[in-house]
């Protein structure tokens, strides 16, 4: 399997739409009902901070194949104000919206993976992985 | 002029039709109409060419072509063959008129071109706005029964009200949530309310801190929230996300939920009729006969 694919997010609903194409994906790689509830959530958490920070960007999903192992790629990037101090927003309990704040490190702790690129004034680009085991 | 051009067309009406329809038929093979019956295809086809030439013949936008696009619309033809079948139509029409003539200048030539004009787009515009307009129509009478599915409060016992929550929650509907909770727990005087959420798909943590919120405005109001419906995996994604929803009990389905209501208002649920006993009656009774 090793195919691409991407979802704009411009408006509220595109959430929904990237979480159901992540979750479709996962269930087709192989991932079980709380695994996929896991990548569903991460991606709804990336998805959202597009919308809320950046309001447009887009979501992509690949398959990964290895020799032993299987997973699941997903990168959301946008060209928004980009993230000040990124150690920060990886503390649990940090927001700028009033939220929870548990975006960020809760999608770390969701996936295997995590990688994120941030450069102020130009955009952000977050990649996870979700290995399935 | 304007008359000459327009007598030109409507005699040799026939022949503009012959050529539209090959158009047509041609544009067929290879898109959106490959699913319609060919006898189905022909007669739309007959019946819109008239329409354009009974528009054109009265100088204005006949009922005829509302009922047309209606009678479309309603049969879920796409709006691409309409825009496509005027486009062809357009072409056609200024190729003939132009074959027709014997002397052509440029003047002559925007002339036809803003005559033809003036009979096809009146005709677009009324069909694309019948279409929008159409889709307008179901968009907002589906976003109206969608509100009115989006937050129901059922009041099940005195004292206790359920809200059963089913499909993705967004900002919008998280607000409605909150003012129908409050609502109703003033309106119905409920002493425990409880949401259940076995229908939300997925709860990361905008959806958590709504119900939070939610939870904590209706502990303002002196009454008591319980989170149910709450699926393992649900439960393991919260605490993977770190979100703490320690602050109101939370129970794996309603029927926990609504016990632990009912004791929070000091009920039970208590059995009429034993079954056993009566099994074992009947039993004794045979017995003695």
């Amino acid at each position: 399997m090793d195919f691409q694919s991407c979802v704009n997010i411009k408006k509220e609903w595109d959430i929904v739409g990237a979480r159901q194409l992540g979750r479709d994906i996962s269930r087709k790689i192989g991932f079980g009902t709380v695994d996929q509830a896991r990548i569903a959530t991460g991606i709804s958490e990336l998805a959202r901070n597009i919308y809320l920070y950046a309001e447009t960007g887009e979501v992509c999903f690949e398959a990964l194949e290895d020799m032993n192992k299987k997973g699941i790629r997903i990168v959301a990037i946008d060209k928004g104000p980009g993230i000040k101090d990124i150690s920060q927003v990886m503390e649990d309990g940090f927001t700028t919206s009033g939220g929870l704040g548990a975006g960020l490190p809760g999608v770390k702790r969701l996936m295997d993976e995590f990688d994120i690129v941030s450069q102020e004034g130009e955009g952000t680009e977050i990649i996870v992985v979700k290995w399935l085991r | 002029m304007d008359e000459r051009l327009k007598n030109v067309v409507l005699e040799h009406s026939d022949d503009i039709v012959t050529m539209w329809l090959e158009e047509i038929n041609a544009h067929k093979k290879n898109d959106y109409t490959s699913t319609i019956s060919d006898e189905m295809f022909e007669s739309t086809n007959r019946e819109f060419v008239n329409v354009i030439f009974s528009s054109i013949e009265k100088q204005g936008l006949s009922s005829d072509l509302d009922d047309f696009s209606e009678r479309l619309i309603n049969l879920g033809w796409p709006l691409s063959y309409l825009t496509d079948g005027m486009q062809v139509f357009r072409r056609v029409v200024t190729d003939f008129i132009l074959k027709q003539s014997d002397k052509i200048d440029s003047d002559y030539f925007s002339e036809v071109l803003r005559k033809v004009d003036g009979w096809v787009d009146p005709i677009i515009n009324r069909l694309v706005n019948e279409y929008s307009g159409s889709w307008e129509h179901i968009v907002s009478l589906q976003r109206v029964a969608l509100q009115e599915l989006s937050a129901p409060l059922i009041p099940v016992m005195e004292n206790i009200t359920i809200m059963p929550l089913i499909g993705t929650i967004d900002t919008e509907r998280a607000k409605l949530i909150m003012e129908n909770l409050l609502d109703g727990v003033i309106k119905h005087n409920a002493e425990v309310v409880l949401i259940d959420i076995t229908g939300v798909p997925v709860v990361d943590t905008m959806v958590a801190h709504h119900i939070i919120q939610a939870a904590e405005a209706v502990r303002l109001v002196g009454s008591r929230c319980i989170l149910v419906g709450i699926r393992p995996e649900i439960a393991q994604t919260i605490v993977n996300l770190g979100i703490d929803l320690g602050k109101f009990p939370t129970k794996s389905s309603l029927r926990k939920g609504f016990q632990t209501a009912l004791e929070l208002t000091n009920r039970r649920i208590e059995e009429t009729q034993n079954n056993d006993e009566d099994i074992e009656e009947l039993i004794d009774s045979l017995d003695r006969e």
